[in-house]
């Protein structure tokens, strides 16, 4: 078996704005199962990060426990990282931003590790609006463990063991909307057309980015009978659109008809064109959103694409009120900034 | 695009880029893998089944694979593919008992080989196995033709060429030594049922129009000629400084014997410049590692000759310009004329053919080059039994080219002397074997070494330039063979893509290091080659395309720069990507 991948690259890959190869954001080889979604995911976050120019060393991964959550090691292996407890990614998020607001966080979890024992953290997350990009990586089963069904396992879907799941399935995207997050897309790991634009949309977004991906456990539920196979994913799902992320001062190539296109200006600047396949679908409307998800699961369906934004979200940092510059750098002059200062403020309320 | 027809044994032996540009498809990767091993018996076979003179190449050969070599394409240096097949033969032992039995019983055909070069050795031994009789005319003591005479003992010496030469005398080869055929004609009516002339282009090319070309003849000699009376020792010694005229190779092996038997101040003039030279890149270092300069954009305007003895030579300073369509000529800067003071004049301007001994009127037919008129596939003559391979075929080309002649000519005799359809050729053998040995095991080593090619060791420039028969380089020593051995990518072991399994699930793209495989819509060739994740520039390389997916989209793998890693087959869920060794043997006489 490979432990190294062979260090050549194409000779004619290509440098991004900032200096960078491809290669520079890469990170071990896996260990996991072959053709597991979730490497795909990190090869798509990969590449969403070389096409950004994000620079590595300003980039930290958190993850807790999982399949989902070994995957920091495949990826970006020049970025900060920490591997935290079951469930626990939203609180060491949630304190290393507090420390440094400067650092891109990219959170990886599973459907285990958010749908069942890290809900709770999930949801503060969420609700505080963290700035983060928070992915799940959602097999439906505990791939792990032997494939046992997860809290997001669809009612009926049957995995390697053949038994369909009894209880109702979790939907991650309509309750990351419930709980606040300003940006929901959900996608596929098959489907990297779809899921590099939209790291990339995320990436640029000022709070909480959630996207729920879609990544067949090829091991223990790739089944006919699941509804999270390749095959199934395939065949049921259905965009919100087709969209097209640009980057703050790139040119706009494309010409988009009015009426049916969206075009939402990202927290930098950049924009989001949402080319709708249905013309009253607003998704800046968490109400809409919510329904659209409702609907497209009454049909069968599974919703992907963006399918809620706030553009002019505000982060934990802005709703707290913290300081610009990131706590860590802040010494001992600026914590304790002496008498007089303090002499001063107690004056203000005289 | 269409699906890549895989079953066409082409398409894989053109992904093998060594063996596919070597003219006698020598199966590389696979006697490579063999040295690895230290297999050094079963690699120097590999190699005597399709070159013949595995010793003898493995110091002199053109080595046409080297930069097709992939890794060349990846890395800085390509594999040192010649020097490991001098690996293998230096490391051998004992393989007379692996050679081939040849028939006590002939089979009542008789052949008559004309110059006893590699092309005619080659015919030699192809058809000695097959119970054929063979006659063997050659005007030296001893067999070997230009590879004896030409090629300097410091690159190749005598006892490796006495081996190999002899292996195959040793067949029971008739050898007419020491005997100038004058007629051809005579050597048809002996009753031949074929006859096969391997005469190479033995004329060295002068310059007899030049001013004080006859006046200095006793200080100007033809290259060709001069390196063969170094051999027979007829010329010991040469002036202090030496003029070489020419770019080629003969060019380099003149200079550097002059260098051996006294020429202090040796120079090479060429007319071309410096990038243009025929000679390769090696000889010429080498060259130059023995104080050899090299001049170049130089034209000779005349020898300058005082009192009966030569005192140097004039030369027109010219740069290339070059018209429209790329073609080049060489204009005077207007500059004085350089005189360039020398004691001997060395050509090395170019060989031609000759036939002197080719009556005109016994059906040979020659075109207006001067060349005989040849089928480029059999190479048959316009009288039916005779064959012409080597340099006499096509002029002056390299030895394993010669030897790739000798086997087609072998097999064309062969299927002449039965009476068959010399285009009707038999097919290349083709194999196909599965490396799988578990889900992650390969019967290849598949890991990519970061290894730089191995550096060449070579006797003191001190020691070796006193004596012409001290061999300059000594090869590569067991570790050096070993490493380098380990640079080869074994392209013969192929990415076998099975459409009706894949699950698409991207597993093979995100693990391939070069991005060279993709899953996209189908499309043109052309705009096909632009969206690829890493467009496909090099049109060299082909593009293998699969039947549709259940998406509707279609894999492209980009050739190009594929490390044969395996690891897209090992990240395959669905063993959809196979490694599978194709072993390719090009057709010779009695091969079904």
């Amino acid at each position: 078996m490979s432990y190294t991948r062979p260090t050549f690259r194409h000779p004619e890959q290509q440098r991004n704005d900032k200096g960078y190869f491809r290669r520079d954001y890469e990170g071990a080889i896996s260990t996991l199962c072959a053709g597991c979604g979730h490497d795909s995911i990190s090869t798509a976050i990969v590449q969403a990060c070389f096409e950004m120019a994000v620079e590595p060393h300003r980039v930290a991964k958190l993850s807790g426990i999982g399949c989902s959550s070994k995957t920091p090691a495949y990826f970006l292996g020049k970025s900060h990282g920490f591997n935290s407890v079951h469930g626990r990614m939203p609180s060491i998020a949630t304190g290393a931003n507090m420390a440094n607001r400067d650092l891109l966080y990219i959170g990886v979890s599973g459907d285990g590790d958010t749908a069942s024992i890290g809900m709770g953290q999930f949801a503060h997350a969420l609700r505080r609006n963290l700035n983060m990009n928070y992915i799940v990586m959602n097999n439906g089963c505990y791939g792990l463990t032997k494939g046992q069904d997860s809290a997001t396992a669809d009612k009926g879907s049957a995995g390697k063991k053949g038994t369909p799941n009894p209880f109702e399935s979790i939907d991650l995207c309509e309750l990351a909307i419930e709980l606040g997050a300003s940006f929901v897309a959900r996608s596929f790991s098959g489907d990297k057309q779809q899921l590099v634009p939209l790291l990339k949309a995320a990436i640029s977004h000022n709070g909480l980015a959630f996207l729920d991906v879609i990544s067949p456990c090829v091991t223990f539920n790739n089944t006919a009978t699941s509804t999270k196979s390749y095959q199934y994913v395939r065949e049921h799902s259905e965009a919100t659109g087709t969209f097209d992320f640009i980057p703050l001062q790139r040119e706009i190539l494309t010409r988009y008809e009015p009426g049916t296109t969206q075009a939402i200006t990202m927290h930098d600047g950049s924009l989001l064109y949402l080319e709708k396949l249905e013309q009253s679908f607003d998704v800046t409307s968490r109400r809409r959103s919510v329904d659209k998800l409702e609907e497209a699961k009454e049909n069968g369906r599974l919703l992907t694409g963006v399918i809620y934004v706030k553009p002019d979200s505000q982060d934990t940092h802005d709703i707290i009120n913290t300081t610009l510059r990131p706590l860590n750098s802040l010494d001992q002059s600026d914590l304790c900034p002496g008498s007089e200062v303090l002499a001063a403020i107690n004056e203000n309320y005289r | 695009m269409k699906p890549t027809k895989i079953e066409n044994p082409e398409y894989f032996h053109k992904v093998i880029d060594c063996q596919y540009a070597c003219p006698a498809h020598t199966a590389v990767p696979e006697y490579i893998r063999l040295i690895d091993n230290e297999r050094y018996e079963d690699a120097y076979m590999v190699n005597w089944e399709s070159n013949v003179f595995p010793g003898i190449l493995g110091r002199i050969c053109d080595r046409p694979c080297e930069p097709a070599c992939r890794r060349g394409r990846i890395d800085e240096e390509p594999v040192a593919i010649c020097r490991l097949k001098r690996v293998a033969a230096d490391y051998k032992s004992a393989i007379d008992e692996r050679m081939p039995k040849i028939p006590q019983e002939k089979n009542g055909k008789k052949i008559g080989l004309i110059g006893g070069g590699p092309a005619s050795l080659t015919v030699a031994r192809d058809l000695m196995v097959l119970g054929y009789e063979v006659d063997l005319y050659d005007d030296q003591q001893k067999a070997g033709g230009f590879i004896r005479t030409q090629v300097p003992s410091f690159r190749l010496p005598e006892k490796v060429l006495d081996e190999e030469v002899n292996r195959i005398l040793n067949f029971g080869v008739n050898t007419i030594l020491g005997h100038y055929v004058k007629s051809l004609k005579e050597i048809v009516d002996k009753g031949y049922d074929a006859v096969f002339v391997g005469t190479g282009a033995p004329r060295g090319r002068d310059l007899p129009n030049l001013p004080g070309r006859e006046l200095g003849d006793k200080f100007i000699h033809i290259g060709i000629e001069w390196l063969a009376a170094v051999l027979y020792r007829h010329v010991e010694k040469t002036g202090k400084r030496v003029l070489v005229l020419g770019g080629g190779n003969t060019a380099m092996d003149c200079c550097r014997t002059a260098r051996r038997l006294g020429g202090d101040e040796v120079k090479v003039i060429v007319r071309s410049p410096r990038e243009e030279m025929k000679a390769s890149p090696w000889e010429i270092e080498d060259a130059e590692r023995e104080d050899i300069e090299i001049i170049d954009n130089h034209v000779p305007l005349e020898f300058v000759v005082e009192n009966g003895v030569l005192t140097g030579m004039r030369f027109d300073r010219v740069e290339p310009k070059y018209d429209d369509n790329g073609k080049r000529s060489l204009v005077s800067t207007g500059e004085e004329p350089v005189f360039i003071p020398c004691d001997e004049v060395l050509l090395a301007v170019g060989q031609q053919n000759a036939y002197p001994f080719i009556e005109r009127d016994i059906g040979i037919e020659f075109s207006d080059n001067g060349l005989p008129v040849i089928d480029p596939v059999t190479l048959q003559s316009t009288l039916p039994q005779v064959f012409f391979g080597g340099d006499a075929a096509f002029g002056p080309r390299n030895v394993i080219t010669a030897v790739a002649h000798g086997h087609e000519a072998g097999l064309s005799i062969h299927l002449f002397c039965q009476g068959q359809d010399l285009h009707n050729r038999p097919h290349p053998m083709v194999k196909m074997q599965g490396q799988k040995m578990g889900i992650h095991d390969w019967l290849y080593d598949s890991h990519v070494t970061e290894e730089d090619r191995q550096e060449v060791i070579m006797v003191e420039k001190v020691k070796s330039i006193q004596d012409r028969l001290i061999e300059v380089e000594l090869g590569f020593d067991h570790d050096r063979g070993q490493r380098e051995a380990k640079r080869c990518l074994n392209c013969d072991v192929q990415t076998v893509f099975d459409p009706a399994t894949c699950i698409e699930c991207d597993a093979c793209v995100d693990i391939c290091p070069v991005s060279c495989i993709n899953f996209t819509d189908n499309a043109d060739e052309e705009p096909m080659r632009a969206k690829l994740i890493i467009p496909a520039q090099n049109r060299n390389q082909a593009l293998y395309v699969s039947s549709s997916l259940p998406t509707g989209r279609i894999m492209v793998k980009d050739e190009n720069v594929c490390l044969h890693c395996g690891l897209c087959a090992e990240r395959c869920p669905t063993s959809s990507w196979e490694m599978v060794k194709f072993i390719y043997k090009a057709p010779q006489a009695g091969m079904k």
